[in-house]
């Protein structure tokens, strides 16, 4: 078997929101890798054998171990490269609690919905809008009048959401409103995070992402 | 009693979620006031503490409300670093892979599971039962990886994988006694049915788990309302 490769590798879809929260962590912590496009629908035997529990992207390989699932990649880049700064968590636990806690609600909610809402028609759509609202001025009220979410520094919860900005656009157009008139702090934050070079960098424009959308909608036969 | 501050958990008896929080407390040796929330009408502090969830467990401490099971595992395992064992380990690799398997629990093995929990019939015992299979399986491979021989997936010490899946093991006791199964079945899981036995006799897991019988009584009438249409059926 040939030795494990050095140095960190990242096994991604190119628009994963999941994906990017990865490639934003490392570049924030100004960390080299080797980044590894997926076929999806035709998975890598590397893809595989690394993930061999879900088979899904993104994968971070740090000397050639796995580490799966984004959110713990994201921490175990912090934790693995705690000397290297920014730290993406805060020190103090109880900060790092109410970190978690709306990094797991951005998990729990905002893709799925998302989804439900390109996805679905009629009532089953308008419902989902009416969710991607409400989670949306939920985020809008978790972030209050700071800079970013954990505060002051771009942290954790910023990195969790900030893919999903690149999808606004998309959720503006099939829930058919605004997110600046609806959840002004949040558009706000969006813009302020696309200033920094690690989320410019990574993330796709939004009126690809509505493409994207488009040709999976044509995909799953969906008119 | 180490406390560090007024320490208080809303939780409900039966949450297999709560009873995560109980054990981490327990091993951590804290001290606490617990208070029972009606899941059909819940309290003030409850709605106050946890807005966006508004289930439990919540614990509070000093006033301030931390939620989510594993959140809460993590906030006592680090706002307690000094006491008892870690609760994750050291290295951040292991750390990743722990935290993984709990993910895993809830995502994968819990969903499955719950097919078989709302099961209402032989027929739909049996598709389920199915469906959480490859789920133990995968979990009792991951048990041999994680444990590297020694009792827990935490090793020595019982770790957040442990209490993520731990939790859940009186309500399996339950449903297969209902079901006529035997998840954790010892010939073809050895590792899980052992460790199971150990995660249980732990003094602080002993103290937080709800007495079977009990447990079977309340599950038996969950099943009866599932059964006729009417009623509420979902606890969150």
């Amino acid at each position: 078997m040939a030795a494990e490769k050095k140095g960190l590798q990242l096994l991604d879809f190119w628009v994963s929101p999941f994906g990017q929260r990865c490639r934003i962590a490392l570049d924030e912590k100004g960390l080299p890798y080797e980044y590894l496009e997926q076929d999806l629908d035709n998975k890598s035997e590397l893809l595989l054998r690394s993930n061999p529990v879900h088979k899904k992207i993104p994968v971070l390989l740090h000397d050639g171990r796995p580490v799966c699932e984004s959110l713990i990649i994201v921490q175990y880049i912090d934790e693995a490269f705690a000397g290297k700064s920014p730290a993406l968590l805060p020190a103090d636990p109880y900060a790092r609690a109410q970190a978690r806690f709306w990094a797991d609600y951005v998990d729990k909610k905002v893709y799925d919905c998302g989804t439900r809402l390109w996805k679905l028609k009629g009532d089953a759509q308008q419902q989902a809008c009416k969710e991607m609202l409400e989670i949306l001025k939920t985020l809008d009220s978790a972030l209050g009048d700071g800079k970013f979410f954990g505060g002051e520094q771009f942290g954790f919860v910023d990195v969790a959401f900030v893919p999903f900005t690149a999808w606004f656009l998309s959720y503006e157009r099939y829930g058919k409103f605004s997110v600046e008139k609806e959840c002004p702090r949040l558009a706000a934050w969006a813009k302020r995070c696309g200033e920094r070079d690690s989320v410019a960098k990574n993330l796709y424009p939004p009126e690809k992402v509505y493409e994207f959308i488009g040709v999976l909608k044509k995909k799953f036969g969906i008119e | 009693m180490a406390s560090g501050g007024e320490l208080q958990l809303l939780g409900s008896w039966i949450s297999p979620y709560v009873i995560r929080a109980k054990v981490a407390l327990g091993l951590k040796g804290l001290s606490y006031e617990y208070f029972e929330e009606d899941l059909f009408s819940k309290s003030d502090l409850l709605v106050k503490s946890n807005p966006v969830h508004k289930k439990v467990p919540v614990l509070i401490h000093g006033g301030r409300p931390v939620c989510e099971s594993l959140v809460v595992v993590q906030y006592v395992d680090e706002a307690w670093a000094g006491t008892g064992s870690p609760l994750l380990p050291g290295d951040a690799h292991d750390r990743a892979t722990a935290r993984f398997w709990a993910a895993f629990i809830d995502d994968k093995f819990f969903v499955a599971w719950r097919e078989l929990f709302r099961s209402t019939t032989d027929e739909q015992r049996a598709e389920a039962f199915k469906n959480v299979v490859p789920q133990v399986e995968t979990l009792e491979q991951a048990f041999e990886e994680c444990s590297k021989g020694k009792a827990f997936f935490g090793g020595d010490a019982i770790g957040l994988a442990d209490i993520a899946l731990g939790s859940f093991l009186v309500w399996i006791q339950v449903v297969d006694e209902v079901s006529g199964t035997k998840l954790l079945d010892e010939a073809k899981f050895p590792g899980l049915a052992a460790w199971a036995e150990r995660f249980l006799a732990v003094d602080a897991v002993k103290e937080a788990m709800p007495d079977a019988g009990k447990l079977l009584e309340h599950y038996k009438g969950f099943l009866a309302k599932l059964a006729s249409p009417a009623a509420p059926t979902s606890y969150s």
